[in-house]
């Protein structure tokens, strides 16, 4: 999209002399949709989220009789509610806390995300920043959010917000191995760090009936898939390894002195981060924009619809697990990380490797 | 092993009339002295025969307005042998002590505590003895009969009984 | 025990963390304060703190009569309260030397034993989102409501009843109360199941509590552990079945015992099975009972006009849902109690705590506090 504002721009004759302020100006105005969907995805994720837990704890979660009586019409306004009510909260900074880091946290937390979803392709035309490393660029700016996270407990000046802050860090940085491994399956399949590349190598099918998709390719790679699916639930801070936010136990973790616009920050990172992880999924394991009847439904907007559904399939398996699973502690989080999901992760990228060597 | 049985093997240890039988209290109650429950307490522990491994209870009892005693009730019991035993030790209001048996079942620990914050009554050799319920500077030892209630506690005002309440 | 208590770091020894977990804190049960000391995540001493719920339970008895400490008795252990109701009545009418009626016998056993399973699913959901599962919390209270619908029908209040009366039982069974009962039952004993594969046999549920907190029996023994946490370490103490108080020498059912199924003997996962078995024998006992209950008779028939026992002690002990809860009365031969002691069975649970959970985490500590299943109103009074 940037390229595509520049293009505009170079026919403007003001712009197209000052490649500087052209170059922002695009950017911003790339970036401006996407910082919209960011915030729409965790409406529409939250007000998922109650919903999903509500029906499956035999509940109804929001409701309301229509809109603008109550909640909305099934309760679709309670989010909307909800938003408004965190930008009106007082902000409340305690007064022993490093001030400086603590308003700086919750930014970098959501700079990371937001440069991750920058390279995150919708279609082929529609993505913010066409990389040809664009993988590698998301897992890289995965790890951006980790300082922000530290940078939270830390500044907050309060024990268990210290205690979640170190447990996230280790974990984030623990998971990041086995997740980047086993993406490197996908990469050797297609021999490009683009996505574009990526998902244009899972057209077509294979055995005649299912799609070409990379988890159908072979079965190191469906491995790869739930490896990289738990490994980025991991990065997410999502049960069954939620320890650092654990209700029961730190209260909130790393954000338990954050309130009103601040929490709200880290609330949006959480389901962006959410979303950047199914997305990437889907894209490299579940053929992107591909649609899953090879040959029908194709064309620009069926490919956002398809990623769109996949990713958003795949957030809700996320929202299943967090409401099934008790969660992980710390120790055995770490011991799942170092000494079966490395190893496992080591041994698809063996096993893909043989299987394309012997049988192509 | 009976009542009679559990007296009498005491008895038998310690010497006739050491646990004298409390029909007042109730049928089944031994009274001794605290200087005797200092011996008699490991004896019962340790005994083959009785061998009370568990303490059901310990109560704090202030024996009333006109008499001077406060009162300690142990109740042991043996899941081995299935019997039951109740020892009544008296102390005196004004030097309560009597000893400390944590170190034989550790459930005496909190409940020796529990005593000594309602009552007063030290234990000697308790290792950590130390209000458990009440704040730690709370004056006075609220179960006894003569209790006064404070009229004020770090600056509240405790509200005292309405008048026309019964 | 535990992961590492005794480590030899010498100039790596790191600094004492001193953290507290409450009074206020989702999973504290209550208001209970832990002093906790750390070594990084490991625990070298945890020094509980309580009191923050005592309400002079025992002061305000000695100024009442003993039909007005019924209600007394409810809140303490607010979970259980028609059982700590029944240990009430049981020992004053030792004292009294009053044979309450047949009928009177079934249905205190009934109302207890249904107490019993609305306390113990309220200890497993709890236990549960301890742990971070937070769905079986919800399966577990949307049961519980039909067993307080029941209580509502019978005596108009859902958690603190004042039902079992000395001498008696406050009301009858309304019309149809037995036949929603059996319904009840017969909804019940599937969702035993349910929990089962929810929660009992997941893996991580499984990593989080086995081997976790275990309790050496002549360590339950010696701090006076009973109840589902000394079943659980293996033995097999009832006093249901051992010291039978009531009519409960009747029925026929089992004592479950933690048997280290998935860790060993005595550890959190045993003592949330134990409870998790003993669902199904109340549902036994309750069958039992509503078979053989006599249809017709006076429940007020053996209420005293005044409740004025013979001077004397007497200490008397029940099977309530944490364990044994025992009343020492003292009676001076006048209406009102001169001693009222009530030995609390989670007071007993919650000393333990220093003991069996040096050398763990600090997610292991809420787990194994959950575990022990503690009401901070029976601990304080």
């Amino acid at each position: 999209m940037v390229d595509y504002f520049l293009e505009i721009f170079s026919g403007i004759p003001f712009l197209a002399f000052s490649p500087n302020l052209s170059f922002v100006l695009a950017a911003t105005l790339a970036g401006l949709p996407l910082f919209l969907f960011m915030a729409v995805n965790a409406l529409v994720a939250v007000y998922a989220e109650r919903k999903v837990s509500a029906f499956m704890q035999d509940r109804l979660g929001p409701m309301g009789q229509g809109v603008g009586l109550h909640a909305g019409k099934w309760g679709i306004l309670q989010t909307a509610a909800d938003a408004v009510k965190l930008m009106t909260k007082e902000d409340i900074i305690p007064a022993t806390a490093d001030r400086k880091l603590f308003v700086m946290a919750p930014f970098i937390l959501f700079i990371g995300s937001f440069l991750a979803f920058a390279a995150l392709p919708f279609n082929e035309h529609v993505v913010a920043a066409d990389f040809n490393i664009g993988l590698f660029y998301i897992l890289a700016m995965g790890s951006v959010g980790v300082i922000g996270i530290i940078l939270a407990g830390y500044s907050s000046n309060n024990k268990w917000s210290l205690y979640g802050a170190m447990r996230s860090a280790a974990q984030i940085v623990g998971y990041e191995i086995p997740a980047g491994l086993s993406l490197l399956t996908v990469i050797m399949l297609s021999g490009s760090l683009a996505f574009k590349d990526i998902v244009a190598a899972q057209t077509g099918t294979t055995l005649a009936v299912l799609p070409n998709w990379f988890i159908f390719d072979n079965p190191f790679t469906f491995v790869a898939f739930w490896l990289f699916f738990i490994a980025g639930l991991a990065e997410v801070n999502r049960t069954p390894f939620d320890l650092p936010e654990a209700e029961s136990e730190l209260v909130a973790g790393f954000h338990t002195e954050y309130s009103g616009m601040r929490w709200s920050f880290f609330f949006l990172t959480e389901y962006a981060n959410m979303f950047i992880v199914a997305g990437v999924a889907s894209l490299v394991f579940l053929g992107g924009w591909l649609s899953p009847i090879p040959g029908y439904f194709q064309g620009n907007l069926w490919g956002i619809f398809w990623f769109m559904s996949k990713a958003s399939f795949l957030i809700f398996v996320m929202m299943w697990f967090r409401w099934t699973f008790p969660r992980l502690r710390t120790d055995q989080l770490m011991r799942l990380c170092w000494k079966f999901f490395l190893p496992a992760s080591f041994v698809t990228i063996i096993g893909v490797g043989f299987w394309d060597l012997l049988l192509r | 092993m009976d009542f009679v049985g559990i007296v009498e093997s005491i008895n038998a240890k310690f010497g006739k009339d050491f646990a004298s039988i409390d029909e007042e209290v109730s049928e089944e109650t031994v009274r001794i002295t605290p200087e005797q429950w200092g011996q008699l307490a490991p004896f019962l522990r340790e005994e083959p025969e009785l061998f009370f491994d568990a303490m059901m209870c310990i109560t704090g009892i202030d024996e009333g307005e006109d008499s001077e005693n406060l009162a300690v009730v142990y109740n042991l019991h043996s899941m081995k042998h299935n019997h039951k035993l109740e020892v009544y030790v008296s102390t005196l209001k004004n030097d309560p002590k009597v000893p400390s048996v944590e170190q034989i079942w550790r459930i005496a620990d909190w409940f020796e505590r529990e005593v000594f914050d309602m009552y007063g009554i030290e234990f000697d050799g308790h290792r950590d003895l130390r209000r458990i319920l009440l704040p730690s500077d709370w004056e006075g030892f609220p179960l006894r009969k003569d209790y006064e209630f404070p009229e004020t506690w770090h600056g509240i005002v405790v509200n005292k009984m309405k008048e026309g309440w019964e | 025990m535990g992961i590492a208590v005794e480590k030899e770091l010498g100039a790596f020894r790191g600094e004492e963390m001193v953290l507290n977990i409450g009074p206020q804190h989702p999973s504290t049960h209550g208001v209970l304060r832990l002093k906790v000391h750390t070594d990084g995540e490991i625990i070298t001493k945890i020094i509980p703190y309580i009191g923050y719920l005592h309400r002079c339970f025992e002061k305000h008895c000695e100024n009442l009569t003993y039909e007005q400490a019924i209600p007394f008795t409810d809140r303490c252990d607010y979970i259980g309260s028609m059982n700590n109701n029944f240990g009430y009545a049981v020992a004053v009418e030792q004292l009294m030397e009053i044979k309450v009626p047949e009928k009177v016998e079934f249905m205190r056993v009934i109302v207890a034993e249904m107490n019993r399973i609305s306390s113990h699913l309220l200890a497993l959901g709890t236990f549960g989102l301890d742990v971070g599962a937070f769905t079986p919390f919800l399966y577990c209270f949307r049961d519980r409501e039909r067993i307080l619908d029941l209580f509502e029908m019978l005596c108009g209040a859902r958690l603190l009843y004042n039902y079992i009366w000395v001498g008696g039982v406050s009301h009858d069974f309304p019309v149809g109360w037995v036949e929603k009962t059996y319904d009840f039952l017969d909804y019940f004993e599937p969702k035993i199941n349910e929990y089962n594969e929810l929660l009992t046999y997941n893996k991580i549920f499984i990593e989080r509590s086995a081997d976790i907190g275990v309790i050496p029996s002549d360590i339950a023994v010696s701090y006076g552990v009973t109840g589902p946490n000394l079943r659980g370490s293996g033995i097999r103490w009832d006093l249901r079945k051992d010291d039978p108080y009531s009519i409960y020498d009747r029925f026929d059912f089992d004592i479950p015992i933690g048997t280290g199924a998935m860790g060993s003997v005595g550890d959190c996962w045993d003592r949330y099975y134990v409870r998790v078995r003993e669902l199904e024998e109340c549902i036994k006992i309750i069958r039992q009972a509503l078979d053989g209950m006599p249809r017709d008779g006076d429940v007020h028939a053996t209420l005293p006009k005044k409740i004025r026992p013979k001077s004397g002690h007497v200490y008397s002990r029940t099977e309530s849902p944490r364990g044994d809860l025992g009343y020492y009365i003292v009676s001076d031969g006048s209406d009102i109690p001169s001693r009222l002691k009530l030995r609390s069975p989670a007071f007993t649970a919650l000393s333990c705590l220093d003991e069996i959970a040096r050398g763990w985490m600090i997610s292991d500590v809420i787990a194994i506090l959950g575990s022990l299943d503690i009401v901070l109103g029976e601990i304080d009074r």
